[in-house]
């Protein structure tokens, strides 16, 4: 059989065959697996679109949660220096009253102890005199028993008149 | 996906088959060797006793054509006379309005001549059938040629049908088994191939066509690389019917503006008498480039294994067998390289001629 000669049965048979595989894979075979292929890719398409999307939001969730972490630690801060000042001011201020109220005291009781002082002298010059005065009743009156004394003793008593007392 | 996946795909393929090399050196040179003898066993009562001049260019032209059986090998008696084992084929002619069929093996190689409603037949050394009265023979027969194409076809239905019922089973419709190796090579021809060449919005119809080509062309170049294979797609009658599809469907589809350019050249009036019969001319040359390109092709690369084999019995001497082996083993390799390469410059070219033909002018198209 020649070359370059197209024989009729090798035209025939394959137009045939060629044409019915055609149809045949087209139904069976091509649309099935180019359906299932793009439907695949749709899928896949969609799931990496999914999950570029949940990046994304991770992102911002993560910069969301930085952003309240450093709030909250600023939060925290300004309450530790607000405490610490308040601490500092309530011991500062119950020191001052404190020592006021220490002051206080002791002026009280060196007030106490001045009118105590006081009050005892008070009594114990009241003592002394009431002492002299009866010590001198007595000297007086032992020695006006006798009629001359009484007399120069009532002339003393009248010179000493004109001297102020205490 | 990339060229260079194509030749990755390729390559794996290669390996597969370099298994089946082993086998094919075996019998090509078994055959080769056998038709040297053959060329005596014409004349078996004569002179079998003197084998003939060794004939490479016969021996290469009768393997790469087709024939009425399937020829295995040919085996020598112990008279030295050699008997071609082969595997009969239906014979099937059309003659004085009605089918005359036989198995092959009715002519007995050329040396029986079967009688059918009357009329006789005999078959001449080339294989051409005739009528003894000389009446007109239109010969349909499945000829090695047309079986290897059927085994083909049956293939391609088994392993693409079973291919699109495991996406069907598969719940997650990811590829399994043979759809994981073949996968890659649909989706090459849709993106790199019918997309670009097509255009997005218009490709889908034209798949089908292109998937089947580049599958029917890429198993039959393997199938024809096989020991005792047959050259269907280096047939130039398949090559036609072929390039005749694409220039069907790309003719069916050529839009308005693709029929204008033809028959409404932007030249002068006056250079239409010029313009339109090339234009016309032009419809015709690309189908035919299609044709020869796959057709010289896949017959050069079978020639050149052939010529190789043929040298060890020019030199007859069994040390050229070694060199010629290597030569062989490294053409095996590179023809598979070509079956695809092959495929895949056909399929190419299809989706581009189709692509023209529907092209939509610039500004509509964007």
């Amino acid at each position: 059989m020649d070359l370059v000669t197209p024989q009729l049965g090798l035209l025939v048979w394959p137009a045939l065959s060629f044409l019915l595989l055609l149809l045949v894979l087209r139904k069976f075979a091509w649309k099935p697996i180019l359906d299932s292929v793009n439907e695949r890719d749709a899928q896949i398409r969609q799931a990496l679109d999914a999950a570029k999307e949940a990046r994304e939001a991770m992102v911002r969730l993560q910069a969301d949660n930085e952003q309240l972490m450093a709030q909250a630690r600023a939060e925290r801060d300004q309450m530790l220096t607000e405490a610490k000042k308040t601490r500092d001011h309530l011991l500062s201020e119950a020191r001052s009253k404190a020592e006021e109220e220490g002051k206080r005291l002791l002026e009280m009781a060196r007030q106490d102890i001045e009118n105590e002082r006081k009050a005892t002298l008070t009594e114990v010059r009241n003592l002394v005199a009431a002492l002299s005065v009866d010590v001198a009743e007595k000297l007086l009156r032992k020695e006006l028993q006798k009629d001359e004394a009484q007399e120069a003793y009532l002339q003393e008593q009248l010179r000493d008149l004109q001297i102020p007392s205490r | 996906m990339s060229q260079t996946s194509l030749l990755h795909l390729v390559i794996r393929c290669s390996f597969l088959w370099v298994g089946l090399l082993g086998l094919t050196l075996h019998t090509n040179s078994a055959s080769a060797k056998a038709s040297a003898t053959s060329a005596s066993s014409q004349e078996p009562a004569s002179d079998s006793s003197e084998p003939k001049e060794f004939n490479a260019s016969e021996v290469i032209l009768h393997h790469i054509a087709d024939a009425h059986d399937w020829h295995l090998y040919d085996h020598v008696d112990q008279h030295g006379v050699s008997h071609p084992v082969s595997i009969p084929l239906p014979v099937i002619v059309w003659c004085q309005g009605q089918f005359h069929t036989w198995l092959s093996s009715a002519f007995e190689h050329g040396h029986a001549s079967p009688v059918s409603h009357g009329l006789t037949f005999h078959m001449d050394e080339h294989g051409h059938i005739a009528e003894a009265s000389g009446l007109t023979v239109l010969d349909f027969s499945i000829t090695k040629n047309v079986a290897s194409m059927l085994i083909s076809v049956l293939l391609l239905v088994l392993i693409f049908g079973s291919m699109a019922r495991s996406y069907a089973r598969a719940d997650q419709k990811l590829p399994g088994g043979l759809a994981r190796f073949l996968e890659p090579i649909i989706l090459f021809i849709r993106d790199d191939i019918a997309r670009p060449n097509i255009g997005e919005h218009r490709y889908h119809r034209y798949m089908p066509f292109l998937l089947t080509a580049f599958f029917f062309i890429w198993i039959n170049n393997l199938l024809g690389l096989l020991p005792t294979g047959a050259n269907l797609t280096g047939n130039i009658a398949v090559s036609l019917v072929l390039a005749v599809f694409t220039l069907v469907i790309t003719n069916w589809s050529g839009n308005k503006h693709y029929w204008g350019h033809i028959f409404k050249p932007h030249v002068p009036l006056w250079l239409y008498p010029i313009m339109v019969p090339v234009e016309l001319v032009g419809i015709f040359s690309k189908p035919i480039a299609l044709t020869i390109r796959l057709f010289a092709n896949i017959t050069a690369g079978h020639i050149i294994i052939l010529s190789l084999i043929s040298l060890i019995f020019i030199f007859k001497s069994l040390a050229m067998a070694p060199v010629s082996i290597a030569f062989v083993l490294f053409m095996e390799c590179l023809e598979m390289l070509v079956a695809a390469l092959q495929a895949y410059v056909f399929t190419l070219l299809s989706a581009l001629f189709i692509g023209l033909a529907t092209a939509e002018p610039e500004h509509e198209t964007h």
